[in-house]
């Protein structure tokens, strides 16, 4: 059998994916585009003796590089590893649609055009004449829907008959004034025999648009010295004629007049089928004041549901791997291997798995969001408040995610289409407290905060994260990402009933891809930990203990109170007590203790361990919760109200815990950013709790 | 006269494009370009942000972006 393979391109929301699910059997394989964090799906199927390979290319509306998404449907159609390209067009868009495919057309490959949503056209009176439109193109153009299956074997047969053609001569006839200037470069390059695979008009209309990759590729050959004066004269003509002199401009000029013509020429428009569900929604969901009421309301909806409906499956599971836990215990006995099998192992990857319930439903609602075409007017609504800190107003959902978990939230940041913005958003959402550092707070109010100010208190840690987390996203936009204002404009899709075979993929994926990646690092990671806090072995203590157990075996209470103290000298002398020994003179400024130093560096694993941790360091043993009043009155005797505010900016700041921080560094693209999200959040944290520290220090 | 400057449901045929080339490429992917007729949908509360159409397009923008295109009213 033979294989052709497929780039799949078109505009954002046209159908592509759904077009070729309607194709056959399909497979789907989601991977990355090398070095950056765009998904790469590979879709695969057999058909009529062919095997199609299908490259989904992001969604772009012309062929630029300014986000990564952009950049790379630029840089696969450029390295042209493909037979052809299938261009979906939107057909209730067309000219707008057609833009792109004049581009695309300027690239001289062999091009089918699947006119999809051709139900949806013909309900919307836009009458496409698909005979008259390929002729004008001179490529095939088949009229499809995706929804109602129709026109999908004519579209395979448009693809392997093209396939089988050698190659299509270039078509596109641009103005006079345009096309003598590229008759002008041809001419040359013939006169030259320059060798080429590529059509030479393709080279002329790219070296017209000084693009830059020709332009080096011609500036090494000796033809390059008479080509250039060549080149120099030709600009000068189309600066005079188009009174500009932005070559691209002249270009998409060209390229639209183009596509306004093939419109006049191939679409009736019946002008009386006026649809305008859209409009009739957008006059409420947009409305100027009511608009962003319901909006928060549904926010609030989505995270009412994400954290209370996922905290049930939560405990299921928490309960499945504490069983999981003691089976394995129980099965190989209290050696080593159980210990590091279930402490280490399987409660390092029961830690990852807890929060699977919170990504699906989160992901299920930012999908919801998405795919209707609401989350667009969200950021429309919201653009004005979240520039004011240099943030892009689709940053709100990231953000907000981070009061429930961080985890979603750096995934979530991939609804920003810009590197910038979403690397901005990537480093503040770890300011947004989330709910594993709660129970940090409640222990710290508990100990020093009267009762009836706790709840108040508790909102004000807070609310004051998020009020760091936009300064610190103001500065870093004066600082390291200053430059330009990435551009809003954004386009208000149509809205849209998404199905349910779309949402389960989009969930699944992601569901998927948290639990593969964040699983196999933080399975080696919780294994370090484990060995650190349990190694070097202290075995005469241990035994020295254990006959002093064996004398008071009789009292519950001094068993107890023995083996705390036995827990506290294994964890002091653990290599992870050695480390919060060593960091002693880091923190020791911010008034904190080996103690609270360990609490930090084990809260790097998980911000649910700091607790655990201060229980077992200040003699309590592990099995201690944030209402444990006698821990409450231990903090209270060990730790000055300065040194304990300190902590409280120190937890709210610091570096995420390790499942985070490993989605973190994927997300942003790299060791690098991780390296630096170390150092701003701690050198942040650091920075903040010290001021705190010699103010309360002062006033206390 | 700017776009900025449009009230809400007012149409206006565009003259000149005078933004930077990044922004002036993404106003062009969408059709907003020489020629091409808009129309104000809504601003937001703030008024710091608008909705116009083209053809079949919405689109939102800031108004300090609607400030580089130049209209005809
Ligand atoms: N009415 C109609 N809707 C379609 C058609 N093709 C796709 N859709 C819908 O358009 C939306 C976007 O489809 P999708 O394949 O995700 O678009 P992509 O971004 O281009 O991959 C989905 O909600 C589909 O249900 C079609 O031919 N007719």
């Amino acid at each position: 059998m033979k294989t052709i393979k497929i780039a799949l391109v078109g505009q954002p929301n046209v159908g592509k994916s759904f077009l070729i699910n309607a194709m056959g059997d399909v497979k789907l394989k989601v991977g990355n585009f090398s070095g950056v964090t765009v998904e790469k799906k590979t879709i695969t199927f057999s058909r009529d003796n062919y095997n199609f390979e299908v490259t989904d290319l992001p969604g772009s509306y012309s062929l630029t590089d300014y986000t990564s998404e952009e950049r790379v449907t630029k840089d696969f159609l450029g390295a042209s590893d493909y037979d052809l390209i299938l261009n979906v067009i939107d057909s209730t868009n067309i000219e707008r649609n057609l833009y792109l495919t004049m581009e695309l057309l300027a690239l001289d490959q062999k091009i089918v055009v699947a006119l999809n949503m051709q139900d949806e056209a013909v309900k919307e009176g836009v009458h496409i004449n698909e005979r008259q439109l390929s002729k004008l193109l001179g490529v095939k153009c088949v009229q499809t829907s995706a929804l109602e299956k129709t026109g999908i074997d004519e579209l395979i047969e448009a693809i392997i008959n093209t396939n089988k053609q050698s190659s299509q001569p270039f078509h596109l006839q641009y103005s006079d004034v345009y096309e003598e200037e590229i008759s002008k470069i041809t001419h040359f390059l013939e006169d030259k025999h320059y060798q080429t695979n590529t059509h030479l008009k393709s080279i002329a209309i790219k070296l017209l648009r000084e693009d830059g990759e020709t332009y080096h590729h011609f500036h090494d050959q000796p033809i390059w010295t008479e080509l250039q004066p060549l080149l120099n004269k030709s600009y000068q003509h189309l600066y005079l004629h188009y009174k500009t002199k932005d070559l691209d401009e002249i270009f998409h000029d060209e390229k639209n007049a183009l596509a306004k013509g093939a419109v006049t020429e191939s679409v009736k428009f019946d002008t009386t089928k006026a649809v305008g569900l859209t409009d009739k929604i957008d006059a409420v969901l947009t409305n100027q004041f009511i608009g962003l009421p319901i909006f928060l309301f549904l926010m609030w909806g989505l995270f009412q549901i994400t954290f209370e409906w996922g905290s049930i499956p939560m405990d299921w599971i928490d309960a499945f791997f504490g069983m999981l836990i003691d089976g394995t215990k129980s099965f190989l006995g209290d050696t080593e291997l159980a210990s590091v099998i279930a402490d280490g192992a399987i409660a390092g990857v029961g830690a990852v798995v807890l929060f699977l319930p919170n990504i699906i439903i989160l992901f299920t609602g930012i999908a919801l969001l998405e795919s209707t075409g609401y989350m667009s007017r969200a950021a429309f609504l919201l653009d004005g408040f979240f520039h004011k800190f240099g943030l892009h107003g689709k940053s709100f959902v990231p953000l907000v995610s981070g009061f429930g978990c961080s985890v979603p939230a750096y995934m979530a940041a991939r609804v920003l289409k810009n590197d910038r913005d979403r690397l901005l958003t990537l480093y503040i959402i770890g300011f947004m407290s989330c709910g594993a550092k709660l129970p940090v707070y409640v222990l710290i109010i508990g100990a020093f905060v009267a009762e009836e100010h706790a709840g108040n208190m508790l909102f004000a840690i807070y609310i004051l994260g998020a009020l760091l987390g936009v300064f610190a996203a103001k500065i870093l936009k004066m600082t390291v990402f200053k430059g330009e204002d990435e551009p809003f404009v954004m386009e208000m899709p149509k809205y849209r009933l998404p199905t349910l075979k779309l949402l389960y993929h989009t969930v699944s994926e992601k569901a998927w891809m948290y639990l593969k990646k964040a699983g196999t690092y933080i399975l080696l990671a919780s294994i370090l930990i484990w060995f650190a806090s349990n190694y070097p072995k202290h075995p005469d203590m241990e035994a020295q203990y254990a006959s002093n157990i064996e004398q008071v075996v009789a009292d519950e209470n001094k068993v107890s109170k023995l083996n705390n103290e036995l827990a506290l000298y294994n964890l002091e002398n653990s290599y992870l007590g050695m480390i919060g020994h060593a960091s002693e003179p880091f923190f020791a400024p911010l008034g904190f203790d080996w103690r609270m130093a360990v609490a930090l560096e084990t809260g790097l694993a998980a911000k649910e361990i700091v607790v655990a941790t201060m229980g077992v360091l200040y003699g309590l043993g592990d099995e201690h919760d944030e209402q444990s009043a006698s821990l409450v009155d231990k903090l209270k005797a060990n730790i000055s109200l300065p040194a304990a505010i300190a902590f409280t900016i120190f937890v709210m700041i610091y570096f995420p815990c390790l499942a985070a921080s490993m989605v973190f560094r994927r997300e942003a693209g790299g060791w690098k950013h991780w390296g630096y999200l170390f150092v701003f959040t701690t050198g942040t944290a650091w920075i903040l709790a010290f001021i705190a520290f010699n103010i309360a220090s002062v006033i206390f | 006269m700017t776009l900025n400057m449009l009230k809400k449901g007012q149409s206006a045929t565009i003259i000149a494009i005078h933004s930077e080339k990044e922004l002036k490429n993404r106003f062009n992917s969408f059709g907003l370009i020489k020629g091409s007729i808009i129309t104000v949908e809504r601003h937001t509360l703030g008024g710091k942000t608008m909705e116009i159409r083209i053809n079949k397009t919405r689109m939102a923008l800031r108004l300090s972006e609607a400030e580089t295109v130049e209209i005809s009213a």
